[in-house]
């Protein structure tokens, strides 16, 4: 075919601007494309080589124009020629611009490495203090076990305090509370100096039976060292149901501490004297893994709620009976945290709490 | 109580072979918490020596040093006497006197080990030892010469023994319903109970010394008592006895003084000494008076106002009309059951001693001990409840060992004066205690736990009629009997059986919101703090209460610290006093909160009850109420406070300072952890800067309610606290944001049309908040408007002086169409014209 040999396709058409379309012309404008795309390096040098080379005033481009000026009969062969060279070096730009674009990101992206481990920040982390979130934990506790939580005043009248528990007024067991009166001392007003007063509040507000934790302040006229502050917290608990007995008590004590210390954990009773519950107990905890090793460690009070406590709330001792048992919540975090300094636990040093952080 | 074991031994056989570690851990087991042992902390060899002679060397030091030959018994090898050379500093004794020898090897309390050592010019082979040395007396000037302990044993004797220092005391805690327990008695009882060792009671071996005692002239005791304190005579048992020719120049034997010592009693003198002996064995404190100087017959009764007496103490007391005193016809001799008095103490020189063992009221020493602060051994025991059955054998005790160890000659004469007090029964049905405690216990295992503890028991149809023994005015229930009979069958045998609750509500609304908060803020930045809620006056008055309004504050009348005797009203006080602390400890920057109460009277108002109701009884509805209605506000607070960087300098950061934007955003953090919506508009609030403080409120159907307030402190505040940076604080009302939380949220159909935005570039005056801008924008706008920000705040060229130019951006969009521009910009317009009206403001373009 003549027409598409290195010989003039139509030089009767050979008119002045016009190229002729020959092999070796479009065989040259190609190949001097597909050097160019080959030869450019960066997005840029390829976007100008593809105006050079594909753009409206380039050789193809030119060659391209010139095929509507053929004769009828040597279009299709001309047409094919130019489309097949103008395909060729479309292809090798698309394919140069993906490799280049390759090059170029991953360029950027070793640009923009950082070091992850001075990452700045505007955050800056909190932390909530471990006694309250203890009182949190021991209350979810006996949540779980259907019980709520009672509340009452911290600023409490002398009768919840002392009186309506069955500490009387002249009992060696009410000197012993170390009472942080307010003035007038004859309006008989106290810094509660045990959760125990909620007791009495629960009793009275709801129907029986009532099955109630009271975690909370409480205060004593103690000078703060590395065993004792002013300023406390206890866990109160009372039931009263017909029919509760000691065996009741245990039972809920062991559910208690293995909740809260695991498994391992063990409960031991030994008698002792509150004005506000008979027979009284004084409780142990054992654990393996107490700071200071495998020991039993005196954690609280409890005991059988005292008749006159009842009465105290309206309620017929012969009828209804119940258990009560309250732990100091510092006392716990010592032996369970491993803290050794109660002053820790007040100074508000903020290292303290953000040792815990959310959780204990 | 400290019980030392040989005398415990006594009265109980201890198990073979039991330390104190044992006896305790069996007194632990019926309820005596061990709390120490005391021993005399020193070992051997420590012995008697003769002193052979001396030769007394003056030094240079001005002190004249004795170098002693003494005896100290055979060697063990040779059997020829050990005779060493000792340097020795006092000067109290003779050649021929047998002292207390330290060897070399042995060690005195201290410790201090004693070594052959050169001084003064010798080489000292022990030392001759002083009885503070040797731990059972105060006297250091001059060393112990046994003879004047009545000893005269062979030279070599183990010293230790010879003296029991060899014993050892337990010390038990014995819990206030245990009067009988402060008694060597008592807790052989007690240890009996534990081990099931015979218990051999001292009070019924008693032999009187004086035959026919009580028949002679009695000494004469009167009881008037005409104010019974709470309806109970005062003196209910007053055994008088009299000893004549007491030898005053006896020193109390080495036993009794090494006994009292364990128990943490020091000797007196050799009268004193008998009469703390008995106390402590039997329980029984007795008072002892020279009876060459009572005038008279002994009176009990009640004090006069205004009279006086001088204890043994040598101070003076102005006595209360409820003191209950013994008396004779010169007048107050004694505060029956808490001191004596000077008048007429046994001295160097008594020689006939009057013996008291006598029964006071429990309510009347009581509170006579705590009027004139004279807690006494006496005191805590009648406190507690004294056995009024033992007050005979008591006395006679004490006439036995002055008779016996100081020669005294007892006199038939005394008086027993003995109101009869009828022995409480107790009806206990059947199935009682096993019921309560949970165990199946027997018929004959609660009989026989009553019996132990000397109860009598009777049969009854219905159960056992039980009477308490005499020592044991505690058990007055069927509860107290329960505690008996699980206390001697052991609290090991409980079983653990979990009761199950009737189904519950979990946390209240109030208490999940208040975790809520807690955790929201911890998770923002912000460290928990629990601070004391004891404050000065002035601190109180420097932040008055969140929510604003005249308060009252609430005095402690017995604080710690007298400056810090307010309760707080503000949180600020104690959150400034921790950030203070950190910040000494080089933590300078700080983002604190504390959820804590308040205490908030209301001014001018009284709060409390005059009266306390008595207890075992339900106060009347209105008694109960005015208890209530008696105790001031408490309201839970949030505070919260922010100093130094809240960003910190890092690469790529500069530092933040903390302000009162800050203190804002956590009370959004707040709003967002409550579900309310809390509004913030320009305030002011006692100690923050006039500027920078914004009232915090929540709308309600009447208007809106202050709930707290947020800011910086004013600089002079924080500065005379010593704060560099700004100090940014928020405190709320807790308790009232809560309260107006809790209702469900009304959730609204959320648009998916395209949203049209809009920026508005308002001019206003510069006063006006933007904040009110904003929101009669976001009224004017109306429906469409669905968000607006503030994204600009423009002063300077092209604004007239005195204005400034806010920013909008907003955002509209319709439920149901795409919005044209055009009605955007309608709904723009109309925020405009009402901001122009409202606020003067013009639209710049």
């Amino acid at each position: 075919m003549g027409a598409v040999s290195d010989n003039v396709i139509s030089g009767a058409h050979s008119a002045a601007g016009s190229p002729a379309i020959t092999e070796t012309v479009v065989g040259a404008a190609c190949d001097a494309a597909l050097v160019a795309a080959e030869a450019a390096e960066t997005t840029a040098a390829l976007k100008a080589a593809r105006i050079e080379h594909t753009g409206e005033s380039s050789a193809l481009a030119r060659l391209n124009a010139a095929i509507r000026d053929l004769d009828k009969n040597d279009k299709a062969a001309a047409g094919k020629l130019v489309g097949q060279a103008r395909a060729q070096v479309n292809q090798a730009f698309a394919a140069r611009e993906a490799e280049i674009a390759e090059v170029e990101q991953a360029a950027q992206l070793a640009a923009e490495r950082v070091d992850v481990t001075a990452a700045d920040s505007r955050w800056r982390p909190g932390a909530r203090h471990p006694l309250a979130l203890l009182q949190e934990k021991m209350a979810d506790v006996f949540i779980g076990m259907g019980w709520e939580v009672a509340e009452g005043p911290e600023l409490e009248s002398e009768w919840f305090n002392f009186d309506a528990l069955n500490f009387d007024e002249d009992h060696p067991a009410r000197a012993l509370q170390d009472t942080f009166f307010t003035e007038p001392t004859d309006a008989h007003l106290v810094l509660r100096t045990h959760t125990s007063p909620v007791q009495l509040r629960a009793l009275l507000s709801r129907e029986l039976p009532v099955y109630v934790i009271a975690p909370g302040r409480t205060f004593r006229t103690d000078e703060l060292d590395a065993t004792h502050t002013p300023v406390f917290h206890q866990i109160e608990g009372i039931a009263i149901d017909k029919g509760l007995s000691m065996a009741h008590l245990r039972g809920t004590l062991d559910h208690f501490v293995k909740s809260m210390f695991g498994d391992e954990a063990k409960v031991r009773l030994r008698p002792n004297y509150f004005p506000f519950t008979e027979p009284s107990a004084e409780l142990d905890v054992w654990h393996p893994t107490f700071s200071g090793g495998a020991q039993w460690i005196e954690w609280g009070g409890c005991g059988m709620v005292n008749p006159n406590v009842l009465r105290s709330a309206g309620i017929d001792p012969e009828v209804y009976s119940g258990f009560a048992f309250g732990m100091g919540v510092e006392r716990a975090l010592m032996f369970r945290n491993d803290v050794k300094d109660m002053r820790d636990m007040v100074e508000g040093d903020i290292r303290f709490s953000q040792q815990y952080g959310m959780s204990l | 109580m400290r019980v030392p074991l040989s005398w415990l031994a006594e009265f109980v056989d201890l198990e073979p072979g039991s330390t104190a570690a044992d006896v305790q851990a069996a007194l632990v087991k019926v309820g005596f918490e061990e709390e120490d042992v005391h021993n005399f902390e020193i070992s051997g060899p420590v012995v008697v020596g003769e002193v052979l002679e001396y030769i007394d060397e003056p030094q240079t030091n001005g002190k004249t040093i004795r170098w002693c030959q003494v005896n100290v018994g055979p060697d063990a090898d040779t059997g020829k006497d050990d005779v060493r050379g000792i340097v020795c500093g006092a000067h109290n004794f003779e050649v021929g006197d047998r002292v207390v020898v330290t060897l070399p090897g042995s060690v005195l309390p201290g410790p201090f080990p004693i070594a052959a050592r050169t001084t003064y010019g010798h080489t000292s082979d022990g030392m001759i030892a002083s009885t503070r040395e040797l731990g059972i007396g105060d006297e250091h000037d001059g060393i112990l010469v046994l003879s004047t302990l009545g000893l005269n044993p062979e030279p070599g004797t183990d010293a230790i023994t010879l003296l029991g220092l060899d014993d050892t005391a337990v010390e038990v805690n014995v819990t206030p319903d245990r009067g009988y327990a402060l008694s060597i008695r008592g807790i052989a009882r007690e240890y009996s109970h534990a081990t099931g060792a015979e218990f051999r009671d001292p009070a019924t071996v008693v032999a009187d010394p004086a035959e026919g005692a009580g028949a002679g002239t009695a000494y004469p005791v009167i009881v008037d008592d005409d104010a019974p304190i709470r309806g109970r005579i005062g003196c209910t048992v007053f055994v008088a006895r009299v000893v004549r020719g007491v030898d005053p120049t006896r020193p109390s034997p080495a036993w009794l003084v090494a006994r009292l010592a364990l128990a943490g009693i020091r000797s007196i003198s050799l009268i004193v000494d008998v009469t703390n002996y008995v106390m402590l064995e039997l329980g029984q404190p007795i008072h002892g008076y020279d009876l060459d100087r009572l005038t008279g017959p002994i009176t009990v009764r009640r004090a006069k106002a205004g009279e006086t007496l001088t204890t043994l103490d040598d101070k003076v007391r102005t006595l209360d009309v409820q003191d209950l005193l013994i008396t004779d016809e010169s007048g107050p001799i004694g505060l029956a059951g808490v001191m004596g008095g000077a008048s007429t103490e046994i001295t160097d020189a008594t020689v006939d001693v009057l013996v008291e063992a006598a029964n006071f009221d429990p309510v009347s020493v009581a509170r006579t001990a705590r009027r004139h602060k004279l807690p006494s051994e006496a005191s805590k025991r009648f406190e507690r409840g004294v056995d009024p059955a033992v007050a005979v054998a008591a006395a006679t005790r004490v006439v036995q060992l002055l008779v016996d160890l100081a020669g005294g000659e007892a006199d038939g004469s005394g008086s027993a004066l003995a109101h009869a007090t009828e022995a409480a029964t107790i009806e206990l049905p059947t199935g009682f205690v096993a019921g309560l405690i949970g165990v199946d216990y027997t018929a004959d295992q609660v009989r026989e736990a009553l019996a132990e503890i000397g109860t009598r028991i009777d049969e009854t149809e219905s159960g056992l009629r039980v009477t308490a023994p005499s020592w044991r005015p505690d058990l007055t229930t069927k509860w107290d009997l329960a505690e008996e009979v699980a206390r001697i069958n052991g609290y090991d045998r409980i079983p653990s059986v979990l009761p199950i609750a009737p189904p519950g509500h979990g946390l209240t609304h109030a208490q999940s919101v208040r975790r809520q908060v807690a955790q929201t803020l911890a998770a923002t930045g912000h460290t928990e703090v629990l601070a004391y809620p004891f404050v000065s006056e002035s601190s109180n008055a420097l932040f008055g209460q969140a929510t604003g309004g005249a308060i009252g504050q609430v005095k402690i009348a017995n604080p710690l610290d007298s400056e810090a005797a307010w309760l707080r009203t503000s949180l600020l006080p104690g959150l400034i006093q921790i950030a203070v602390r950190n910040r000494s400890r080089g933590l300078t920057d700080l983002s604190l909160f504390e959820i804590g109460v308040v205490f908030l009277p209301e001014a001018d108002r009284e709060y409390g009850h005059p009266m306390v109701p008595a207890g075992a009884g339900r106060p009347t509805r209105e008694v109960e109420a005015a208890l209530n209605a008696g105790i001031p506000p408490q309201p839970r607070h949030v505070g919260v406070l922010l100093t130094g960087h809240t960003v910190p300098k890092q690469p790529g950061n500069q530092a933040a300072d903390a302000g009162w934007r800050d203190a804002l955003e956590a009370v959004q953090q707040v709003a967002l952890a409550t579900g309310v919506a809390i509004g913030v508009r320009q305030g002011n609030h006692a100690g923050m800067h006039p500027g920078r403080c914004a009232e915090l409120f929540v709308e309600t159907d009447a208007g809106t309610s202050c709930v707290g307030f947020a800011g910086e402190l004013l600089p002079q505040v924080a500065k005379s606290f010593d704060f560099v940076h700004p100090v940014a604080v928020a405190e709320l009302d807790l308790d009232r944001v809560i309260a107006h939380s809790g209702a469900a949220v009304v959730s609204t159909p959320i648009g998916t049309q395209t949203a049209a935005t809009q920026d508005l570039s308002l001019v206003v005056a510069e006063e006006i908040p933007a904040g009110d801008v904003l929101a009669t924008v976001i009224e004017g706008a109306g429906a469409l408007l669905e968000e607006a920000v503030l994204v600009d705040d423009y002063r300077g060229a092209g604004v007239p002086d005195g204005a400034k130019s806010l920013t909008f951006a907003l955002r509209f969009r319709a439920a149901d169409r795409t919005l044209t521009a055009a009605e955007a910009s309608e709904a723009k317009l109309a925020g405009v014209a009402l901001a122009a009206k409202r606020h003067d403001a013009q639209i710049r373009d």
